[in-house]
């Protein structure tokens, strides 16, 4: 069984994710590219912004 | 004032925008024009893409001949399902509420690989641990983003995308 922490989880589900959108909304190489490293960083960026918050608000 | 055409009695006729549609004004550049589709469009089965994309991930670019596309997209769905399953996700059988609905029509856009994962008995039923409960959300958007890869197939095909 594989038991990921939930930062290896969270990065694997943007990984995978941000391919498939990068492919998909865009139409040439270079922006599917820029666009699947965009989506990345939102999704983990985003996910480790609520963290903080959430443990702030949890003080 | 736009194109126009002189008659026998002398008048200026103005000439139907059907047939004088004048400067471009903007790029038709992979939309889905006529010139474009009979571009993209060749013999065959239109919506063969969408469904072999929909069956078997990547499947749908492949026949396309979108070799890179279509293996990033397979190794990315392949690799989020089989996550899921190790993960011991859920894979929903039952509609029991909407919530089971939706959970199972998610797994639904995995294809085949859902159908062989059922009849290999794959995946726990019950939710028991936190990572078995990651895992089922990763079986369920795995199965939507096989779902945008097919569409993303059939637009290919269509040529509403270059």
């Amino acid at each position: 069984m594989f038991r990921p922490s939930h930062f290896t989880a969270v990065v694997l589900f943007a990984l995978f994710a941000s391919i498939v959108f990068g492919i998909t909304q865009r139409a040439t190489t270079r922006r599917m590219i820029h666009y699947g490293i965009y989506c990345f960083v939102l999704f983990v960026g985003s996910a480790i912004v609520l963290s903080w918050l959430m443990f702030l608000i949890a003080r | 004032m736009g194109a126009c055409l002189i008659d026998g009695r002398g008048f200026l006729l103005p000439i139907p925008y059907s047939l004088n549609p004048g400067p471009l004004r903007y790029s038709q550049k992979g939309m889905a024009i006529e010139q474009n589709k009979n571009v993209a469009a060749g013999s065959g089965f239109v919506y063969l893409p969408l469904i072999a994309g929909w069956l078997v991930p990547g499947a749908g670019h492949f026949l396309l001949r979108k070799w890179a596309r279509g293996a990033l997209l397979t190794a990315s769905i392949l690799g989020m399902f089989i996550l899921g399953i190790a993960m011991q996700g859920n894979l929903y059988s039952g509609a029991s509420d909407i919530l089971h609905i939706l959970g199972l029509a998610g797994d639904l856009g995995n294809g085949l690989l859902f159908v062989f994962a059922k009849l290999l008995g794959l995946g726990a039923d019950p939710v028991q641990v936190t990572t078995a409960d990651w895992g089922t959300r990763f079986i369920v958007v795995a199965g939507l983003l096989n779902v945008i890869a097919a569409v993303d197939a059939h637009n290919l095909r269509t040529g509403r995308k270059s």
